[in-house]
């Protein structure tokens, strides 16, 4: 395995994580507009806050960091994507600078902010990963030329490019609901966890009703991609990704919380890497290849090692932040103290 | 025959592409300095609180803490508008040279992550952890806002001075050595610049909205550390940076003439120059500026027999356009600069002689416009850093002509991005002050009015 291989590995998983992580924060974004008004929605809003307040920002790194990766190390490919795809990815960047922003002024203030910041959060999470979806569906049809500035409207306006965009939003709804059942389940509230519940199973036969018409554009547009996922080793992933699917299908089915996020992070991780082995060697298929598009080897072996630093401090430290939101140790503003009166 | 409407086209492309960048970068600088400094003004209160035992300090730093939250949420969506803006509007840049300079990117990456890991746990671990453990959960914070700034930073100082690779006789970048682009020349003086600005704007504008509401009578003991400490911070800051400026501004007459020639407009190569203040630079003369005769020799080599390129050596269609916005801009910073250090000296004076915030309201005046003044210094630094370095992207090497993309609309992205920020400036704003408000009305906040934290109300049924 060469270097640069190594290094679309760890772009790789950059791209697994934000995917995940970063999608789910964007789902829970998509729950929260579609909860409505009255006592009800506010705890679902409520729990919303829980569940991604302390992490969203955290795993929005990760697409900086996917970002950054590209361009270091895969110059060539950035920019090819870049120069031919810059109208989806521009609005998947007014997504972020929405969502982020609505996301951290909605509770600032009560009236005249609020209820607007609160829409803006909830719609501006469906245009992000739908955007990603046209973009990454695009980059699988062939429609990103190695040199880069392909047709600007073309390439991402087209059956496969539409529909990844669709399964993308149904697949981040889904993993969020499925967060946030285990979240409201460990948090007591168990109307809530139902709530999250009934959300997940019919997010689940959406996106999984959404995926054969994915599959079939799949098969018309990107044929290469197709046949890798088709044949060894992309139909193992696949075939896992399937089981985990079921896996998590039948826990919700039952009200069985024990498994299900593992279940359905696995569905997800699964189908991210299949893509990876159907695509490999190449970034940009079938126009560009890894290890054509890779930087010079001092280069990669600087990503090698910062991703290295960054796997020995980043992944204690969200450890810690994780382990300390799930066990609820870190919240603020306990109901009884208040601003005057600081812990000592 | 090139088409000359594709040619007028490019250069309105190039035009709209640097105002679209230049525009976003200069919102996020404000928040990023932020980012950088206000977790140590924080912490400072913290510690500050729990060594005095004092609970207005405690308090101070508990909302400041809150302030930190949203601007950095702001600045986190505003600094990854700028990551796509590298693919969106400079393709070309990326693709040349996305490999020497992105490894400052990928350590920034590190610190970013730190830094949003940390502040999560500072924010929401206000109730949960000890003193000790929560003060320390701050630590990661500052010192990460300090690394991401140096990353980033080495990356304007190599498109400064480009180094670390090889070009080959095709002009492909070979022989990359990322560590020697990182520890650029430019490196050491634009990063101590930078890092003490953060804490110089982030210092004088928090303090100086404690200095309107002591105007306003507000003379308790909240106030009044609300002014302290982030001013002692900025104060301190002040000397450093005029003299880290001073070095900077040296080193640039060697490293970049061109540039230093255009925002000294200096045209005539030549020892003992004049130093203008002020003034309009025409193509060949300045225009009613205050000239002092040979102190800009003076101050490049310490004597005015001082040796000082100008723009008559450097080749027309490489020296820096707007010659008049940069010697203002570059005036601007450094007058804004020595009014903040005279400042600072005179509080110095009044607290060595009586332990005290100097007894006359102009004082508080002028703190209550430093921070104001701050900004606009660190906005005019700035345009002196990237207009000047203009037509290159990459000093010397890349025009900037030559990276822009040939995509089409850029002026309109850029009006509804200026619609945008200037939304979200607005509306941040808006929410500092109201935030602001309740905090001095001194009234716990009512549930949901919590900049995105979990409130308080609905966690009765969160045993933990």
């Amino acid at each position: 395995m060469s270097s640069a291989d190594v290094c679309a590995g760890i772009l790789w998983v950059g791209v697994t994580l934000y995917a995940i992580f970063g999608g789910a924060d964007f789902g829970a974004g998509v729950w929260d507009f579609l909860a409505g008004s009255g006592e009800r929605a506010k705890r679902v809003r409520a729990q919303i806050d829980r569940s991604i307040g302390p992490v969203w920002e955290a795993n929005h790194v990760w697409l900086i960091f996917v970002l950054v990766i590209l361009w270091t190390a895969f110059s060539q490919a950035f920019s090819a994507i870049f120069s031919t795809l810059y109208i989806p990815l521009a609005l998947a960047a007014l997504g972020i600078v929405l969502r982020g922003s609505g996301f951290a002024f909605r509770h600032a203030l009560p009236g005249p902010v609020e209820r607007p910041a609160t829409r803006v959060f909830g719609l501006a999470s469906v245009l992000t990963p739908f955007f990603m979806g046209t973009v990454v569906g695009a980059i699988a049809a062939g429609e990103v030329p190695a040199d880069g500035n392909g047709d600007p409207t073309g390439s991402w306006i087209g059956f496969l490019p539409l529909s990844l965009g669709v399964i993308f939003v149904l697949l981040t709804t889904y993993t969020a609901a499925v967060f946030l059942v285990h979240d409201s389940g460990t948090a007591g509230d168990l109307e809530l966890r139902d709530y999250f519940q009934r959300r997940a199973l019919a997010a689940a036969v959406l996106a999984g009703a959404a995926a054969v018409v994915g599959v079939i554009a799949l098969r018309a547009d990107a044929r290469y991609v197709y046949d890798g996922l088709t044949s060894w080793p992309g139909i193992a992933l696949v075939v896992i990704s399937g089981v985990c699917g079921l896996i998590a299908l039948g826990l919700l089915v039952t009200g069985r919380n024990y498994g299900l996020r593992v279940a359905a992070v696995g569905a997800g991780t699964a189908v991210i890497w299949g893509y990876f082995a159907a695509a490999f060697p190449y970034l940009l298929p079938t126009s560009l290849t890894i290890s054509d598009a890779a930087a010079p080897s001092a280069t990669l072996t600087a990503v090698i090692i910062v991703f290295g630093a960054a796997v020995l401090v980043v992944i204690p430290s969200l450890a810690l932040l994780y382990t300390l939101s799930q066990r609820q140790a870190l919240e603020s503003y306990s109901a009884s103290s208040d601003a005057t009166s600081p812990r000592q | 025959m090139p088409d000359v409407a594709v040619l007028a086209d490019s250069a309105s492309n190039l035009l709209a592409a640097r105002n679209q960048m230049g525009f976003t970068l200069g919102f996020h600088i404000v928040l990023a300095c932020f980012g950088v400094a206000f977790p140590l003004v924080m912490l400072t209160a913290e510690w500050y609180g729990h060594r005095k035992q004092d609970p207005e300090a405690l308090r101070l730093a508990r909302n400041w803490s809150k302030g930190v939250a949203v601007l950095f949420a702001v600045g986190a969506v505003t600094g990854t508008v700028l990551s796509f803006e590298f693919g969106l509007l400079w393709p070309r840049f990326t693709d040349r040279f996305g490999d020497v300079f992105g490894i400052g990117f990928a350590i920034e990456g590190i610190f970013f992550f730190l830094e949003a890991i940390f502040i999560a746990i500072y924010i929401y671990g206000w109730d949960r952890l000890s003193p000790r453990a929560h003060m320390l959960s701050a630590v990661p914070i500052v010192i990460s806002g300090i690394g991401g700034a140096f990353s980033v930073i080495s990356v304007n100082a190599w498109m400064n001075q480009p180094q670390g690779f090889d070009l080959n006789s095709a002009g492909e970048v070979t022989n990359v050595r990322p560590f020697e682009a990182i520890f650029n020349p430019a490196t050491g003086y634009e990063f101590f610049h930078m890092w003490l600005a953060a804490y110089m704007v982030t210092g004088f504008l928090i303090a100086s909205v404690y200095a309107v509401g002591m105007l306003k009578g507000r003379r308790d003991r909240y106030h009044r550390l609300g002014f302290l400490i982030p001013f002692t911070i900025a104060a301190i800051a002040t000397p450093i940076q005029i003299f880290v400026g001073d070095t900077a501004a040296r080193a640039v007459a060697d490293d970049q003439p061109a540039k230093f020639a255009g925002f000294e407009c200096v045209y005539e190569s030549g020892d003992n120059q004049t130093e203008y203040i002020g003034g309009i630079c025409t193509d060949d003369e300045v225009k009613g500026a205050i000239g002092i005769p040979g102190l800009d020799s003076l101050l490049v080599g310490f004597s005015t027999d001082t040796y000082v390129k100008g723009l008559d050596q450097v080749p027309d269609d490489e020296e820096p356009p707007a010659l008049t916005l940069l010697h203002l801009s570059f005036d601007t910073m450094v007058g804004i600069g020595t009014a903040l250090f005279l400042l600072a000296v005179w509080f110095a004076i009044s607290w060595w002689r009586r332990r005290d915030i100097p007894a006359t309201p102009w004082f508080l005046r002028a703190a209550a416009v430093s921070g104001v003044g701050a900004i606009l210094a660190l906005e005019a630094g700035w345009i002196v850093t990237e207009v000047g370095r203009q037509p290159w992207i990459v000093y010397g090497i890349m025009r900037t002509e030559d990276a822009v993309t040939p995509a089409q609309g850029i002026w309109w992205v850029f009006g509804l991005t200026m619609l945008l920020y200037i939304a979200l400036g607005v509306t941040a704003i808006t929410v500092l002050r109201a935030l602001s408000r309740r905090w001095r009305e001194g009234r716990p906040e009512a549930p949901g009015e919590i900049p995105y934290g979990p409130p308080p109300g609905e966690r009765s049924g969160t045993s933990t």
